[in-house]
């Protein structure tokens, strides 16, 4: 065995010196992690500010993407969003509620348990092969709004069923045992009982895959976001442009883009998924303190 | 209340319609497991067999030029590279966002922990193609001004990657160091320990396996993370020698060449055989992540 560590033999002084020293360092740290961050989003609201006016938002780019609006990347982004939450909003919340009210403690949800941490871990590029390899070449919906949705959703898959399964097991067990003792079988105590109490709950979750799904570029690159489309899409099958998308081809592939447009729509992007993202947090916020039990 | 308390027993209809109902929540409880199967069943079956017939070469050579007429998969180049942003973010970010998560946990008043939780959480949402933007728009400029030939390098892509990391393993610490019981702290602070004793002598070595977990999935993450450094890394395959030099990671490898490899051809079966790779570092990390975890439950 080694030597205990001495006791607090220095003096006093030199040790709540110490405190205070190291109680400093940790404030700055803290403020290395956030400041610079901070700054950094400020500062794209400033220089993308001047860019956004209602013919931005609304007109169609011009002029290989030099000037006019960003509608068609809007309205893409929209239908990418709307297709993965259709998938991943019903598949999700079934899944939530098999482990927090049918899986128990056993070897399978134990086994679930690790699918969905692993697929949260999967890097976003993996999820892009997988939704080329899937569904635009086997399942042979091509290149279009429904592979792209497809991919996103299963990428957003953990996102709800973790807050499903959290939510619904906040619901305390009384609850459930009270509706079993009136007859109710275990679909009517989760329909009529667990799940109307559990609601809110999964909604911040579903809100969260929003603004997940609304920032990711790599899995829609290849599966379902084109490079410049001054279009709009009318149904699942076509290709559109994205918000996240054309951010990456206004930066790094289109020459000559003015600053105020590259700023402007990384504004917007960034707009709504943290717009959708404090919606979340203000929600879950709000449940916590109106807790009735 | 005049309503009888006791139900009939369920009609047949019912009975079958909570069967169907009970039968789609089972299938959709394992659906992550087979979309975890799936993922690997189709990238496998696209790029195992490259990876088998050619792992020899890949992993002995630098020169990863696929596209010429004699095509070489060397992938040393780009593993360096990964390796390379992700140590050097890690580097900054590991101390600054423990030091951070300690900061929340122990010294800043209940008002101020609630505010940056709520700061952190946001600023993990950034999307990471903004945070690509920011490395193009802003570190580029800055990087040159600072005497780099070009501002676009595995510099660059080391800062981003630290910024993005710095917002999970704030939230993932503190988490750890929450979860260390109260008393352990009463115990310290008792015998006389200041408030810094305390966290350096017990809390950090109680939490010890929960902050690991919160670096592990930092390396995670940053090793998997593709459109910011896609965008300011630089994209040259070679090994840096610097912290100027430009530099190319696996995850932008994937994602810039695949759009042009002719499907089923000997490129695009390489970048399958990458993504594999890539599914299977991410994979053991995860699972060595959960180990840990469960580990430190059970004692």
């Amino acid at each position: 065995m080694s030597q205990p560590a001495p006791p607090f033999v220095e003096p006093l002084g030199t040790r709540h010196r110490r405190q205070r020293l190291a109680g400093l360092a940790l404030g700055a740290a803290t403020a290395v992690a956030a400041l610079p961050a901070l700054a950094i989003v400020s500062f794209i609201v400033w220089k993308g500010w001047p860019a956004i006016s209602w013919e931005f938002l609304t007109e169609m780019p011009v002029s290989g993407m030099t000037k006019g609006g960003i509608q068609p990347a809007i309205v893409g982004t929209l239908w990418l969003v709307g297709v993965s939450l259709l998938f991943s909003v019903p598949v999700g919340v079934l899944a939530g509620m098999y482990l927090s009210e049918y899986a128990g403690e056993g070897w399978l949800a134990r086994v679930v348990d690790l699918a969905i941490v692993n697929l949260a871990g999967v890097p976003s590029i993996v999820h892009a092969l997988f939704g080329l390899g899937a569904f635009v070449l086997f399942l042979d919906f091509g290149t279009s709004i429904l592979s792209g949705g497809l991919t996103l959703g299963v990428m957003t898959l953990p996102v709800i069923i973790t807050s499903t399964k959290a939510a619904m097991q906040s619901v305390p067990h009384n609850f459930r045992v009270a509706c079993w003792n009136l007859g109710a079988t275990r679909w009517q105590t989760i329909w009529h009982v667990v799940l109307p109490n559990a609601l809110p709950g999964i909604l911040t979750g579903v809100i969260l895959q929003v603004s997940r799904s609304a920032g990711e570029t790599a899995p829609v690159l290849f599966t379902g976001a084109a490079f410049y489309l001054p279009i709009l899409p009318t149904s699942v099958w076509d290709q559109t442009m994205a918000l996240s998308m054309h951010v990456f081809a206004l930066v790094t592939q289109v020459p000559n883009v003015t600053e105020e447009l590259k700023y402007g729509t990384a504004l917007v992007l960034l707009g709504v998924v943290l717009c959708f993202n404090s919606f979340a947090i203000a929600l879950r916020y709000y449940l916590r303190r109106n807790r009735r039990w | 209340m005049t309503t009888p308390i006791a139900r009939r027993r369920p009609s047949p209809w019912i009975r079958y319609v909570e069967f169907v109902i009970e039968g789609l929540i089972r299938v959709c409880g394992l659906s992550a497991i087979v979309f975890i199967l799936a993922i690997f069943l189709f990238i496998g079956k696209e790029g195992i067999g490259f990876l088998l017939t050619h792992l020899g070469g890949m992993l002995s050579s630098t020169d990863w030029s696929p596209t010429h007429d004699t095509p070489t998969f060397g992938l040393v180049a780009l593993l360096v590279g990964t390796v390379w942003c992700v140590g050097l973010s890690l580097l900054v970010s590991v101390p600054v966002g423990l030091a951070a998560a300690v900061f929340l946990s122990e010294f800043a008043s209940d008002r101020w922990r609630e505010f940056l939780k709520v700061v952190v959480e946001l600023l993990a949402a950034i999307p990471s193609v903004v945070w690509g933007f920011i490395g193009v728009m802003m570190l580029n400029p800055l990087l040159q001004s600072a005497g780099a030939q070009v501002g676009l390098n595995g510099l660059n892509g080391a800062i981003v990657l630290a910024l993005m990391t710095l917002p999970l393993l704030v939230s993932l610490g503190e988490d750890a160091l929450r979860a260390v019981p109260e008393s352990y702290r009463q115990a310290a602070i008792a015998m006389g320990a200041t408030k810094w004793e305390m966290v350096w002598r017990v809390l950090l070595p109680a939490a010890r396996r929960g902050l690991l977990v919160a670096v592990l999935l930092g390396v995670g993450r940053c090793v998997g993370e593709t459109m910011a450094v896609l965008m300011v890394t630089g994209h040259a395959v070679r090994i840096p020698h610097s912290l100027y030099d430009p530099v190319r990671t696996l995850t932008a490898t994937i994602a810039a060449e695949l759009g042009e490899a002719v499907r089923g051809g000997e490129h695009y079966q390489a970048l399958f055989a990458l993504g594999i790779l890539l599914f299977f570092v991410t994979f053991v990390v995860n699972l060595v992540a959960d180990y840990t975890v469960r580990a430190r439950r059970m004692g």
